[in-house]
């Protein structure tokens, strides 16, 4: 996204575009990322809930992944999953994976 | 646009605080959100009455402090209401917060200030700490001399705060007690002209308005913080354009025209008082009782004191041989006080000299009476005739030893 200059801002802090946050970029922010296990889920959509930044992604019904763009980490998917099926992994780690 | 000038002025008796509550009455705002703090109480105890008798529309909002006060105006502001609100003293301290918000939120929100001290010791009286204290937090700052200026300043402040070059909160200061609880004599507008003249109120965005869904508030990281405080920086700039613009269209309906500053007998004068606010009075007499002696001495009031009037400031006192600058605030550790700091360095960016002396002076209501002008006269006459500052450059008026 290209920074804006002070000239080209709306005076005032306002946005005026709803739903812009989609731009913004927050999953740089990720310690930790969550891990589905497809064996485990059942696709109860608790995780769908409860995730405050609408990280997990949806087809048919049925969770498919999550969108690490926007996912910052936070781990409350995890935390609240009753089958256990997402593990949160170390972010470097699964950097230096992809690396690979 | 503009009306012609009233043939036959109302005159009315009025304390200074209100002046501004006629002049609220008359504004007619959507929203008035205010604590009673003396001595402001009156203003917004007046108010109150007007409102519960139905002889405004505005919707009072009783608050539990200032800083729901000023929150309670922002609020207003945001979903597309003129809001106003008035304070004193400890009351705009407990706002400070809140006055960074009205700014950076481009809330044009008119504010009445009694100037009071700040504790401790424990004073009701006046001073401009107040205010001076809360000089750099984006808001337009003008002061009143007399009971006239505090009436006409709040009416033209409405059209300053909502330029749309401007669109930045302003505070109106007048001196608690001298001007606040003394009858004075003011020259009303007709209620209709007044209307006319502020206008309807065009804000920038509104909450209510539900066709264009909007965030108003949002977080900054450093990305962005910088960029919308250069966008204040520009915006209070401009107020120096708009104060005089403003300033002509008022002078056409009520034949009372005001600048940035305002010169008493200055053209000739060799020495000169640089000075804000209900002190002027004094100082005025003060002019004319050296006059009368032959003794060539002029002052310089500032009515707005943001944005600072540089230019109108050095072109007032270029060539005057000594100028003392009187500082109604506490400004501890500084070198000098506000005014006498900014001038001296409006000098000296301009590459011309000046001797300047600073006095702190009338703090905490103290009465600073036209012989100790006087006095400043003659101190300013021996620097002119010596071309020497006896040290110390910054002084203290009137304080026993
Ligand atoms: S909460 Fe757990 S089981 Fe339920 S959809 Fe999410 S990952 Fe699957
Ligand atoms: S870690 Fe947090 S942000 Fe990421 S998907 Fe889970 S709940 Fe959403």
């Amino acid at each position: 996204m290209a920074l804006k200059g002070w000239k080209e801002l709306e005076p005032g802090v306002v946005i005026l575009e709803p739903g812009n946050t989609i731009e913004y970029k927050s999953g740089t922010w990720r310690t930790f990322r969550p891990v589905i296990d497809m064996e485990k889920c059942i696709h109860c959509m608790i995780c769908w809930i409860y995730c405050p930044d609408s990280c997990i992604m949806v087809k048919d019904s049925k969770l498919v992944g999550f969108d690490y763009e926007h996912c910052k980490g936070c781990g409350i998917c995890a935390h609240e999953c009753p089958k256990e099926a997402i593990t949160m992994i170390e972010e470097a780690k699964a950097k230096a994976e992809e690396a690979k | 646009m503009v009306e012609a000038m009233v043939k036959k002025p109302i005159v009315k008796a009025l304390e200074g605080d209100k002046a501004v509550t006629e002049a609220i009455r008359q504004i007619n705002p959507d929203v008035m959100a205010a604590y009673p703090v003396t001595p402001q109480t009156e203003i917004v105890m007046e108010f109150a009455e007007l409102v519960a008798e139905g002889l405004v529309d505005t919707e009072y909002i009783r608050v539990e402090s200032e800083h729901a006060a000023m929150s309670s105006c922002i609020g207003a502001a945001s979903a597309g209401a003129r809001a106003m609100t008035a304070t004193c003293g400890p009351g705009l301290a407990l706002m400070w917060e809140t006055l960074w918000v009205t700014s950076g939120l481009r809330c044009p929100i008119v504010m009445a200030v009694v100037n009071r001290s700040l504790s401790a010791p424990l004073n009701i009286l006046t001073d401009q700490t107040d205010m001076m204290g809360s000089r750099d937090s984006g808001w337009v700052q003008i002061y009143a001399e007399n009971h006239q200026e505090v009436y006409d300043n709040f009416i033209q402040a409405v059209r300053i705060a909502e330029h749309p070059d401007v669109m930045l909160p302003i505070m109106c200061g007048h001196a608690g007690f001298v001007l606040g609880h003394t009858l004075g004599r003011v020259e009303v507008l007709p209620d209709e002209v007044v209307r006319k003249f502020v206008g309807e109120y065009k804000p920038l965005y509104s909450i209510l308005d539900i066709e264009h869904p909007k965030t108003i508030g949002a977080y900054d990281h450093w990305d962005y913080f910088f960029e919308h405080r250069r966008q204040l920086f520009e915006a209070i700039n401009n107020v120096l354009r708009v104060i005089p613009e403003i300033a002509q269209e008022y002078g056409k309906i009520s034949g009372r025209y005001y600048g940035l500053v305002e010169s008493y007998r200055l053209d000739d004068a060799e020495v000169a008082i640089l000075i804000i606010g209900s002190g002027a009075g004094a100082c005025r007499e003060a002019v004319d009782a050296m006059r009368q002696k032959g003794v060539k001495a002029g002052m310089l009031k500032v009515r707005c004191f943001r944005p600072f009037p540089a230019d109108e400031i050095v072109k007032a006192l270029k060539g005057k041989k000594a100028v003392a600058a009187m500082d109604r605030c506490e400004c501890f550790g500084g070198e000098g006080g506000p005014l006498f700091i900014e001038a001296c360095s409006a000098f000296f960016n301009r590459g011309l000299p000046m001797k300047m002396i600073d006095y702190f002076y009338g703090l905490g209501g103290r009465d600073t009476v036209p012989s100790e002008f006087c006095d400043i006269f003659r101190e300013l006459f021996q620097i002119a005739e010596t071309d020497k500052i006896k040290p110390p450059l910054v002084r203290y008026l009137a304080v026993r030893e």
